[in-house]
């Protein structure tokens, strides 16, 4: 399986990464190699198979639409990597 | 003696019936840290002080006659995963090198509950993304019977602070077989139980309709002693089945006559070692000698849990891991143009290799144009997996299996090529696809003197039959401590 410069690319934008030229040369090899492995699912034959996506049989757990204690907003800011005391902060996104 | 070298069920037992306090534990454990910890390098961190106070407080508690939890006073570890109050939690990542939780785990909150001592949170691969333990930001674990190899992973860090005695017991998680796999590396006990099984609230996720959270112990009774405390219903975890455990401790009689074993011959070919496949046939020999009865049997389809495992998991992986995006918690890189670019520097620079690999595979798998042929062809493919096993189920109690097909490899034999590190999972992970319960114990060493590992895999919630098969062997087997 060959994955292309450009598929590479096109991923990690999706992805939300910047990778360097080490990486992404690194990664059209390695993603060929895995997805290639994947590959190997086609021998089968799925046809009308239903998906799972859980092992057990679930339904949607569903609560009662209750107001319960919330964290106090100081104990979540406190990881914060930017905040003002009052919010995250991040870099303007509307000029 | 040194308390440090006994099982946790022991130390349970003598502070209960206080021929030695919760502090005496705990300051063995702390001075065996301090003695091995340079060799092995199982810690992330280490809770001294903390640990002391806490286990001064429990022996207040029993002096005055309070009641106290069913574990009281017993030190343990857990894997950097589990959130702690307070208390770094960075899944060995960059991207969490300063994470403090507001919150408890619940499966943290249960062992406290249970006045157990917290001793530190253990090594683990970046995220939970590996065989080795090798892709840990921090350092690199080492198998505690030979410090050249590695002590397997993701919960490299668990496994190996059990066998070296650091800890009298540690938790693990398990997406395609990350306590298992450690387990039999190391030479000590791990389970994952069904899934559904133990609460994951808390449990930084990898890969949501894999991961457990499981036990990993010196032996089999400490194992259900450890799944007594954290198995039970969580209305905080969408996932977690409400239904009545026994209690598995109790439930361990040793006795497995007319115990049916199927034995899939799938897992006994190419790959695996012959010293490996020597020591499980020896194994098998014993539970029957026990009583028990085996015959060969076949999962055809083993040979697709592999590939489709790697496609589901990571595709759950890139969605679990888009919450890394340097704004709420963690780290955030110091140059960036935009919000756009402050989410990809901070990915870039927070996730290791492994990790940003996975992310890019399950993108891939989810993206346009390639969510039927791989996520869903995966997904599918599950399926059929799972009616493999169900219809094993029909016939057998147990399926006995290596755990791993070889006994530990070097420290970077593996790191150059991911298809091989994955391989590494081959044993373990049909039964997270299939959300079985699993255990793994030592069955035997091989003629460096390094572990070989035995899985025996149940039925959905049957964890009593599995511990009680294990309990049963674990009597026939004589265990070797590692030489540190």
């Amino acid at each position: 399986m060959k994955i292309t410069r450009e598929e590479v690319l096109h991923v990690a934008k999706l992805a939300r990464l910047n990778l360097t030229e080490e990486e992404t040369t690194r990664l059209m090899e390695d993603m060929g190699s895995i997805i290639g492995f994947a590959d190997k699912l086609n021998e089968l034959d799925t046809e009308g198979v239903v998906p799972t996506a859980h092992a057990i049989p679930m339904q949607n757990a569903f609560r009662k639409d209750e107001i319960a204690e919330s964290f106090p907003r100081e104990e979540i800011l406190k990881n914060a990597p930017d905040s003002d005391g009052e919010g995250f902060l991040i870099p303007k996104v509307v000029e | 003696m040194d308390l440090y070298t006994l099982t946790a069920h022991e130390i349970r037992d003598m502070i209960k019936e206080k021929k030695i306090s919760s502090k005496e534990a705990t300051q063995s454990a702390l001075d065996r840290i301090a003695q091995v910890e340079d060799k092995v390098e199982s810690f992330v961190t280490v809770l001294g002080d903390e640990a002391i106070a806490q286990a001064e407080k429990i022996d207040a508690k029993i002096a005055s006659g309070e009641e106290v939890g069913a574990l009281a006073g017993v030190p343990m570890a857990l894997k950097d995963n589990m959130c702690t109050k307070d208390v770094l939690t960075t899944c060995s990542s960059k991207m969490l090198y300063n994470f403090k939780p507001p919150y408890n785990a619940t499966v943290t909150e249960k062992l406290a509950g249970a006045d157990t001592v917290l001793l530190g949170k253990v090594n683990m691969d970046e995220f939970a993304m590996g065989s080795s333990t090798e892709n840990s930001y921090y350092k690199k674990t080492k198998n505690p019977y030979d410090i050249t190899k590695v002590p397997g992973g993701s919960s490299g860090g668990s496994a190996a602070s059990v066998a070296a005695d650091e800890a009298f017991f540690t938790l693990g998680s398990d997406t395609g077989g990350s306590i298992r796999q450690p387990a039999a590396l190391c030479g000590c006990v791990g389970l994952k139980p069904t899934y559904g099984s133990v609460s994951r609230y808390g449990l930084i996720a990898f890969a949501s309709s894999l991961d457990q959270i499981g036990p990993m112990t010196k032996d089999v009774k400490d194992c259900a002693m450890v799944l007594d405390q954290i198995a039970g219903y969580d209305a905080k975890d969408s996932t977690s089945v409400n239904i009545q455990h026994p209690n598995f401790e109790a439930a361990l009689t040793g006795d497995i006559r007319g115990l049916k074993i199927g034995v899939p011959q799938e897992y006994f070919g190419q790959g695996i070692s012959e010293e490996v496949t020597a020591a499980v046939n020896a194994a098998l020999s014993n539970m029957k000698a026990e009583g028990a009865e085996f015959s060969d049997m076949s999962l055809p389809l083993n040979e697709y849990a592999l590939p489709a495992y790697y496609m589901i998991s990571s595709a759950e992986a890139s969605s679990n891991l888009a919450r890394f995006d340097g704004v709420k918690y963690g780290y955030r890189a110091e140059k960036f143009n935009d919000l756009i670019d402050l989410y990809c520097q901070t990915r870039s620079e927070g996730f290791g290799a492994e990790v940003k690999r996975r992310i890019m595979i399950g993108t891939y798998a989810l993206s346009s144009g390639y969510y039927d042929a791989y996520y869903k062809k995966a997904q599918q493919v599950r399926t059929m997996i799972m009616n493999d096993f169900g219809k094993a189920f029909e016939t057998y109690d147990v399926l006995v299996t290596p755990a791993s097909p070889t006994t530990a490899f070097g420290i970077g034999e593996k790191t150059s090529d991911p298809l091989e590190m994955y391989m590494a999972d081959i044993c373990t992970v049909s039964v997270n696809i299939g959300g079985l319960p699993a255990i793994v114990i030592p069955c035997g060493y091989d003629k460096n003197g390094l572990p070989i590992g035995i899985q025996i895999i149940g039925k959905p919630f049957d964890e009593a039959t599995v511990l009680n098969a294990a309990y049963a062997l674990e009597k026939t087997i004589t265990k070797v401590k590692p030489n540190l």
